[in-house]
């Protein structure tokens, strides 16, 4: 009896060794695609493949939730990875990436970061995907004194603990929507629009985005008939689009963290005949292919926006050698890239030029450098840390779909914006 | 709020539980037939959205004309299952040790998938995925009411082979008595194989309905399960027509909640609603003793 319970006991955990390793060669396979740790590290130059590697540990969330933007960070940090060591390393020697999956949970990720740094020994840590994930793993980071320079936690909620070692190279997110809200509020009375609606996640990421803009809306006498939170779990988003629809509102501002929400909205938009004059969402419009493929093509894309501090055109020399290098890599087209490639890419930059001024791997002179004021710079722009380690240099950009490109066209007139399309075209056209 | 809005999402909840019902619909039969909680049942919907998913880009077929080869393909999946791994679980420890058997399937079938498919949503697209035709006053979608008849259809067809055929006849009388079934001639492994072959292949419609009216990528599956779990038992574990009861009550309340409260508390409401039920009805709408006496 006993015998025969340990036998089944033992198949069904071979069953799930299995398993985890069919899920394991989801996410090696794309870092393999993508040139993996070791390849990277062997992508070296001739001088520093001779010397041991600096490794850097990362938990991104290669399955679970966040899976597409966390395989996209993969891609940055090992494409930045890759490029850094075919200009020599750093401080000579190569450099590889330890990237391991959270599957895109808050617990998973802490206890990816302690086995990164008192297992693995890594030299550096870089920052997991979404706010949701770095807010917990900032704080065993810091137990460690490692610096936490990442690109996608940009919430408040990641700058209220009180801790002295985190850094976002990216936009602080509280102003994502301020450029938007300017130019509809700036708008002349004849064509601005009289009605807005809000509907938010309650996520990390876009709540704290949609007061600032409601703020500036309300100024501008543009009168909000909806306003609502909604669970970042909600799995049928029909009776909160069909509310929407119903109010008519002339714009429409969307608190989204990835495709489907948006593609719920957008759905359920045309179903009920609904076009807002204008329509902005905080996250899903900028992943390129994946985008247009969910909602349906590009026709049902044209003039939605979406708030960001990179797009693949942008006229920054790094940025556009970094897209192409992408491309060649990964194939596709420019537009494919989307803006967490840039951010994670961005994460390496900035620890590499921290590691070269201070010719140093200890983590609490780069924490020193990064907070002493210097202007670094990224593939989405310059980069200076505030006190609380937020990138006030960033500038906050809006994009729109315009003919199956994401273009850049807020704020009006700064350098590569093109006329937004406006009022949105009706769906499909 | 207005009445207007009040009437479509009940309008909406009806038509969205339908959707539901026929996802959850193989799960309940699972566990009717067999006593195994099958976690793997999201990401059965999952691969079933990605099989339509390719029959209609690849092939271009459409939607629903794709069941004649996803149906009987998950018939046979099903049933290859049920001989690899639940025929296999001793009948003492069946439904807690399912329970790991079935996730450690969820992850192999996500792995498959996302090195397959890689991990970017899709969504299936039609024509009648975002028309709607128009009667008082409200847009209904084509894509939920044909899928609210589908579900109807295929939840009445494996009622009516559960419990108004021979076959359904020896199903429960497996599952009354295997020696008592085996002893009246009842071939009981096979009755067992092709109820698990049913339930799964039923998930291939569930998974066409999902894909067609939400983006999904290989991890899209658990976001379904927990909802699922709560829908079969609120109906009563191994209930067909509970599901679709239990699926129609609580998305319908869901939804009602979204619009006349807050969305915010719509989620917490669905899962109440399943505590207050269960303190009066232990067994579900349709308990499990009463489900297999009909």
């Amino acid at each position: 009896m006993k015998r025969s319970r340990s036998t089944w006991i033992l198949r069904a955990a071979a069953v799930a060794a299995i398993a985890a390793f069919v899920a394991g060669c989801g996410g090696s396979s794309s870092s393999s695609a993508s040139g993996g740790a070791s390849s990277s590290a062997a992508t070296s130059s001739t001088s520093s493949s001779s010397k041991a590697p600096i490794t850097i540990g990362a938990s991104l969330s290669l399955s679970g939730d966040f899976s597409a933007d966390g395989q996209a960070f993969e891609k940055g940090y090992e494409l930045w990875a890759t490029d850094q060591n075919a200009a020599g390393g750093l401080l000579g020697r190569p450099v590889k990436m330890d990237i391991i999956s959270d599957a895109s949970s808050p617990a998973q990720v802490v206890t990816n970061y302690t086995k990164l740094i008192s297992s693995d020994h890594d030299q550096l840590v870089f920052g997991p995907f979404s706010t949701l994930l770095t807010v917990p793993s900032s704080k065993v980071v810091n137990r460690y004194g490692y610096a936490f320079v990442e690109g996608a936690g940009g919430a408040p909620a990641a700058f209220g603990n009180g801790l002295h070692n985190i850094f976002d190279v990216s936009l602080p997110v509280i102003d994502n929507l301020v450029p938007f809200a300017h130019w509809l509020a700036g708008l002349p009375a004849s064509e601005r629009p009289a009605t807005a609606a809000i509907a938010t996640s309650n996520d990390p990421f876009t709540q704290p985005q949609l007061p600032e803009a409601q703020k500036i809306l309300q100024a501008a006498g543009i009168k909000i008939l909806y306003n609502k939170v909604f669970p970042a779990e909600v799995t049928d988003y029909a009776p909160i689009a069909t509310s929407v629809a119903a109010t008519k509102a002339q714009a429409f501002l969307l608190g989204s963290v990835d495709v489907p929400t948006v593609s719920a909205f957008i759905h359920a938009f045309i179903q009920q005949h609904y076009n807002p004059k204008a329509f902005i969402a905080t996250a899903g419009p900028d992943q390129g292919a994946a985008f247009l493929s969910a909602i349906g093509g590009a026709s049902n894309a044209e003039g939605i926006m979406v708030p960001n501090g990179w797009y693949p055109g942008y006229s920054n020399a790094t940025s556009q050698k970094m897209v192409s290098e992408y491309v060649a890599k990964y194939g596709g087209s420019p537009s494919d890239v989307n803006a967490d490639v840039a951010e994670a890419y961005s994460v390496g930059q900035i620890v590499a030029q921290a590691v070269n001024a201070t010719h140093s791997l200890d983590n609490s002179k780069i924490i020193a450098y990064l907070h002493s004021g210097v202007t670094l710079q990224s593939v989405q722009g310059p980069v200076k840390f505030d006190s609380l380690g937020e990138n006030g240099a960033a500038a906050a950009f809006a994009f729109q779909w315009q003919k199956g490109n994401l273009v850049q066209v807020l704020p009006i007139g700064a350098t590569g914006s093109k006329p937004p399309e406006y009022p949105k075209p009706n769906w499909g056209s | 709020m207005s009445f207007t809005s009040l009437i479509h999402a009940v309008i909406d909840g009806i038509l969205t539980g339908g959707v539901y019902a026929l996802m959850a619909a193989g799960l309940t039969l699972v566990f009717g037939v067999m006593d195994i909680i099958n976690i793997a049942q999201g990401a059965l919907v999952v691969l079933g959205a990605y099989m339509s998913y390719e029959l209609s880009t690849k092939l271009g077929i459409d939607l629903f004309v794709g069941l004649l080869i996803t149906v009987p393909a998950f018939f046979v999946l099903g049933v290859a299952m049920e001989w690899g791994l639940m025929r296999r679980l001793r009948d003492q420890d069946r439904t807690a040790m399912s329970i790991l058997v079935t996730y450690a399937v969820a992850i192999i079938i996500e792995g498959v998938l996302s090195v397959t498919f890689g991990v970017d949503y899709v969504q299936l697209n039609a024509s009648y995925v975002n028309s709607t035709f128009h009667i008082l006053g409200f847009y209904l979608p084509y894509i939920y009411v044909f899928g609210f008849i589908l579900a109807v259809v295929m939840l009445a067809a494996l009622y009516y082979a559960l419990y108004r055929t021979q076959f359904g006849r020896g199903v429960r009388a497996s599952l009354q008595n295997r020696t008592a079934a085996e002893l009246i001639g009842v071939n009981v492994s096979r009755v067992r194989a092709v109820s698990v072959g049913i339930g799964v292949s039923v998930t291939a419609a569930g998974g066409m309905l999902f894909g067609a009216t939400n983006a999904f990528n290989p991890s899209s599956g658990y976001d379904l399960i927990s909802r699922l779990l709560s829908i079969v038992v609120l109906a009563g574990l191994g209930s067909i027509g509970g599901a679709l009861v239990a699926a129609l009550f609580m998305v319908t309340l869901e939804d009602v909640v979204a619009v006349v409260w807050s969305p915010v508390w719509a989620t917490l409401v669905y899962y109440a609603s399943l505590v207050v039920v269960l303190s009066f009805m232990p067994n579900g709408l349709f308990g499990k003793a009463a489900v297999r006496a009909q």
